[in-house]
């Protein structure tokens, strides 16, 4: 049971952090289901022995019968060590979840909006944004940097460890490391008004050799724009190698493209950015490279076309309460949009 | 002594017999000539008049608890409804707003409606008997507490028809709670409305305080207090100093919203996190002052049960006040995921682990006083003894909440939920219930029927299990708290089934017991004063006791004054019921020295009035002019006020100079 729930902190932690609060839960509950059935047992032994001598007694007898202190020292003295014990297991947790074990390499700037994930990394001047999605080197610390937009909400990876408030304001710093590459579900765990049951989003951790690959990728404008068509050069081959056919070659494709794509500067660019478009909106999420991501919706539904054009038929009938509002399309003009993003690759 | 107590216990369990179970008289006598004077002075007129105006604690106690359980029954119909939106995965029954709504006036309903109202009410009504006293210290403030509960508990219900009630959770963290993101009536109506209640909680502590301090019988000295007296003292002192924070921080939060001050908006230089400083330092504490009192009954009632004194009564007493003492050091560890520094949060971590050890001398004391008792299996017994083991199971989830690092994992996941409801239903409500069988013989005279009252028990016993148990596993699958749905795929939906399921079960048990309670009021066998056959005051008078309480105010020479005689304390000096200060000549009681219990002076008491009731209207006027933002209706509503003041304080002709005592006997 614990297995299947991708929320679960009691199984398969991806990082040394979790192990130990996993071993940390795991204990504590050991203890505490222990120190139930203890008590359970006392009080039906106290029963049974007051009954027996209930039995010998007349009704209105009242007494004394030895004056009981030491079943109260000795069961405080007992507590005691367990409690001071798990007092310091506590803290010696505490403190490996609280020191970094080296510097880290990378930064990434998590902000909390109703009800999704703004993700910005600064790599070497170079900013990339994304949403929704953290993809992380396996076996190097992150240093994450939280904070939110709107009202508070809360980063929880449960499988990687603890969570760490998002509060306006501030910015509050935790460090995040996988040590088994995978993908981590995470969530909301501050309550943030309608939609916190659906604000969650997922860590990819994957080799360093591959999120070099990510990062190269990310980088750039997304394939599919005209401005990646401009820029198809041959350094940009290995992002753009997704792309069936270079476009550039494919008079019909890039016309479809330029159409679709200034109906998304028009309709959606208010709110979203698709860098190398006009398109530079700072409410919604970043949509550059759209089409890698698995999930839309802040990780509520699977990212294919059709999920996708339910979403912009009704925004409103998927997540009650969404900021983005139904925006007015006719059928072909959605068909267009939804083809353009699956396309940014 | 009568041996008619013989069999009471087979008694007990044999329904509608024309005797009362316990037949004999009360130890404290009433003789007809002192009944025929006292009933003069003491009794309220009839009618509306003296219904609306009474200030006998008994009248206002059962006030109390009768409100407090319709604030159970409306909270507790909020969980059905979100149990049935959870029973499942992606269910749609209810929207998200209305979920939100729902869960925050559940806790709202729960903690400040309910928990606290109705300790108060087993406060108010048990204290001036077992304290051997005829009223509480300030009548009419009393019943001004009550009027004032009354109408901060409508007034937080104004907004729930239209749609628009608080939305926010009830520790409403800003800027959640902001104008700019909770721009509706919602989050007004949750402010003014806990300043409100506010006022109904400080003086009925103000009152508690003073009352133990100076209304006992002569002889009660501090170390022959009842343990609810000091739970309930505890708690009062605690809310004097707890409320401040959250009134305030609901003023802040008010002006934020509506006159355009910064307290806690960034944009102005404020600060959020003020919020949940200011909320937890009045909350904590206030956690404690739910719990103390019931576990205070506990420690009075249960040793009745097993026929000995309780165990350890010095260290109970002690651990009650250490309990709230340490409590007040704590409220950190609710804002462990704020970011704080770790080693400022770890202190607070620590603490946290130090308030299990007087929780572990209650209940060893408890399980001390069974064990070396001579038990009978009464139901308030078994919901007592309950008691025992559920608060265990919320104390050790309390250890695991307590620990920082762990707690980076379990708070704001349903761990967390199944851990206070083990602690406020299982230590709350089963000891309330408990409590209302051992005590509905003195309020009414009747006894509530034995043999349904362990299926009562067992019902609500496993209902209850059934439903909080598996909310721990939830907690660790990782299932997040306020969610109105969760996905299919979260390995959360059978448990979640098997918790509704829980929770109708005990829904069910409390109907039962709401029924037994109807039925036991009109045809439930006749108790006589001690059924149970307590050592405690109010067991002395009669069931229900007179207006006046005792008719001669009794003399106390023990921590168990009816079982004096059968303890054999042979170097002690014997309670005196019999002989004693009479006070008749008006409305008059003795007050005492505070720690020795010396008498020391006659109080004239105050008759019913109609002020508090109107006070109560008056604010509540006010209170509405603030929440519509009218300086018309808050000005009529602080002209009223001012007025009904005036007349409350308008000195009144001298009585008697002369303080004549009659002593009977």
């Amino acid at each position: 049971m614990i297995g299947k729930a991708p929320l679960s902190y009691m199984a398969d932690g991806g990082s040394r952090s979790a192990l130990a609060l996993q071993s940390l839960a795991w204990g504590f509950t050991a203890i505490s289901v222990a120190v139930i059935i203890i008590i359970a047992v006392l009080i039906a032994l106290a029963i049974r022995r007051s009954r027996a001598r209930a039995k010998t007694a007349l009704l209105q007898d009242v007494a004394r019968d030895g004056d009981g202190l030491a079943l109260i020292w000795w069961g405080v003295g007992l507590s005691l060590p367990v409690l001071v014990a798990m007092a310091i297991w506590n803290f010696l947790t505490t403190r490996l979840l609280a020191e970094q074990p080296s510097d880290p390499a990378l930064t990434v700037q998590v902000t909390g909006h109703r009800w999704w994930w703004d993700i910005r990394y600064q790599l070497d001047g170079l900013e990339i944004a994304t949403a929704n999605e953290l993809v992380i080197p396996v076996g190097t610390p992150v240093l994450l940097q939280l904070s939110s937009g709107d009202v508070i909400h809360d980063f929880w990876v449960p499988k990687l460890g603890p969570k760490m408030d998002m509060i306006p304001g501030r910015t509050n710093q935790t460090w995040l490391q996988a040590d088994v590459a995978g993908t981590y579900l995470g969530q909301c765990a501050e309550y943030c008004g309608l939609e916190h049951a659906r604000m969650a989003f997922t860590v990819h951790a994957v080799p360093p050799g591959q999120f070099r690959e990510w990062v190269a990728r990310e980088v750039l404008p997304a394939a599919g724009t005209t401005a990646a068509f401009d820029n198809a050069a041959p350094s940009n081959a290995a992002a753009a190698s997704q792309s069936s056919t270079p476009a550039s070659e494919n008079p019909d494709a890039l016309l479809a493209a330029q159409t679709a794509q200034a109906l998304f500067e028009s309709r959606c660019g208010a709110c979203h950015t698709a860098r190398g478009t006009a398109a530079g909106g700072i409410i919604g999420p970043d949509l550059t490279h759209f089409a890698s991501r698995r999930t839309i919706a802040a990780g509520w539904m699977p990212n294919t076309p059709a999920n996708l054009d339910r979403w912009l038929t009704n925004p409103q009938a998927i997540k009650p309460g969404v900021d983005m509002p139904r925006v007015q399309l006719t059928p072909n003009e959605r068909k267009r949009i939804v083809t353009w993003l699956e396309g940014l690759e | 002594m009568s041996t008619a107590y013989d069999d009471a216990a087979t008694q007990l369990g044999r329904a509608h017999s024309a005797e009362p179970v316990d037949q004999r008289e009360p130890a404290s006598p009433i003789p007809a000539e002192i009944a025929q004077t006292l009933e003069l002075a003491w009794a309220e007129a009839a009618g509306l008049k003296g219904w609306l105006g009474s200030v006998d604690h008994k009248v206002i106690g059962i006030r109390y608890l009768v409100t407090a359980f319709a604030f159970l029954v409306i909270g507790g119909l909020e969980a059905l409804t979100m149990r049935v939106q959870l029973a499942g995965p992606n269910s749609d029954l209810l929207s998200p707003e209305q979920y939100n709504q729902l869960f925050s006036m559940h806790g709202v309903t729960m903690i400040f409606l309910y928990a606290l109202p109705i300790l108060s009410g087993f406060s108010n009504y048990l204290w001036p008997l077992m304290l051997g006293n005829r009223d509480m210290a300030f009548p009419r403030l009393n019943a001004l507490s009550y009027w004032l509960f009354l109408a901060a508990g409508a007034f937080l219900y104004v907004s729930f028809p239209l749609g628009a009630a608080p939305n926010s959770g009830w520790f409403d963290y800003v800027p959640q709670a902001s104008a700019e993101f909770n721009p509706g009536p919602n989050i007004d109506v949750y402010c003014a409305g806990l300043i409100f209640l506010g006022i109904s909680t400080t003086v009925g502590s103000a009152n508690f305080i003073v009352t133990l301090l100076r209304m006992r019988a002569p002889g009660m000295s501090i170390n022959r207090l009842p343990i609810i007296v000091w739970g309930t003292l505890t708690a009062s002192v605690a809310n004097l100093f707890a409320i401040p924070a959250v009134s305030l921080a609901c003023l802040m939060l008010f002006m934020d919203r509506n006159l355009g001050t910064h307290f806690f908006e960034i944009g102005g230089g404020g600060q959020p996190l003020l919020w949940q400083h200011l909320f937890w330092m009045f909350g904590h504490p206030w956690v404690y002052a739910i719990v103390l009192p019931a576990m205070g009954m506990v420690s009075d009632a249960l040793p009745v049960h097993c026929r000995r004194p309780l165990v350890g009564y010095t260290l109970v007493a002690m651990a009650t006040v250490a309990t709230m003492v340490v409590g007040f050091g704590v409220w950190v560890h609710h804002m462990f995921a704020t970011g704080l520094p770790t080693l400022a949060m770890s202190f607070f971590s620590a603490a946290s682990f130090v308030i299990a050890i007087p929780s572990a001398i209650s209940v060893f004391a408890w399980i001390a006083t069974i064990g070396t008792g001579r038990a009978r299996i009464t139901t308030p017994f078994l919901f007592f003894t309950s008691v025992i083991l559920l608060f265990v199971i919320g104390g050790v989830s309390g250890v695991m909440t307590a620990s920082l690092a762990l707690d980076w994992q379990l708070t704001d996941t349903y761990f967390v939920v199944a851990h206070l409801h083990y602690v406020l239903i299982g230590i709350n409500l089963f000891a309330v219930v408990g409590a209302i069988y051992h005590w509905f013989p003195k309020m009414t005279g009747r006894m509530m029927d034995e043999r349904t009252g362990k299926w009562i028990f067992a019902l609500m016993f496993s209902g209850f299990n059934i439903a909080f148990l598996p909310m721990h596993l939830l907690g660790l699958l990782g299932m997040p708290r306020r969610v109105y749905t969760y996905g299919a795929g979260m390995g959360f939906s059978g448990t979640n089934l098997v918790i509704t399921i829980g929770a109708f079960l005990f829904a069910l048990a409390l109907l039962w017991f709401f029924i037994e309670i109807a039925r036991a009021r009109v045809s439930g066998r006749f108790a006589g004063p001690n059924p149970w056959d307590g050592p405690t005051l109010e067991w002395a008078t009669t069931s229900p006791p007179p207006v006046y309480n005792f008719g001669i105010i009794p003399l106390v020479a023990s921590r168990h004054p009816l079982w004096e005689e059968r303890l054999d304390e042979s170097n002690s000096d014997r309670s005196l019921f019999a002989e004693g200060f009479l006070l008749d000549r008006d409305k008059e009681t003795i007050a005492v020295t505070p720690l020795d219990g010396e008498p020391d002076v006659i109080l004239k008491m105050p008759c019913d009035s109609w002020l508090p009731a109107a006070l109560a209207l008056a604010l509540l006027v006010l209170f509405g002019g603030m929440l519509l933002m009218s300086p018309w209706i808050g000005g009529v509503g602080l002209l009223g006020v001012l007025v009904i003041l005036a007349l409350w304080f308008q000195p009144h002709s001298a009585p008697a100079d002369e303080e004549e005592v009659r002593v009977y006997g």
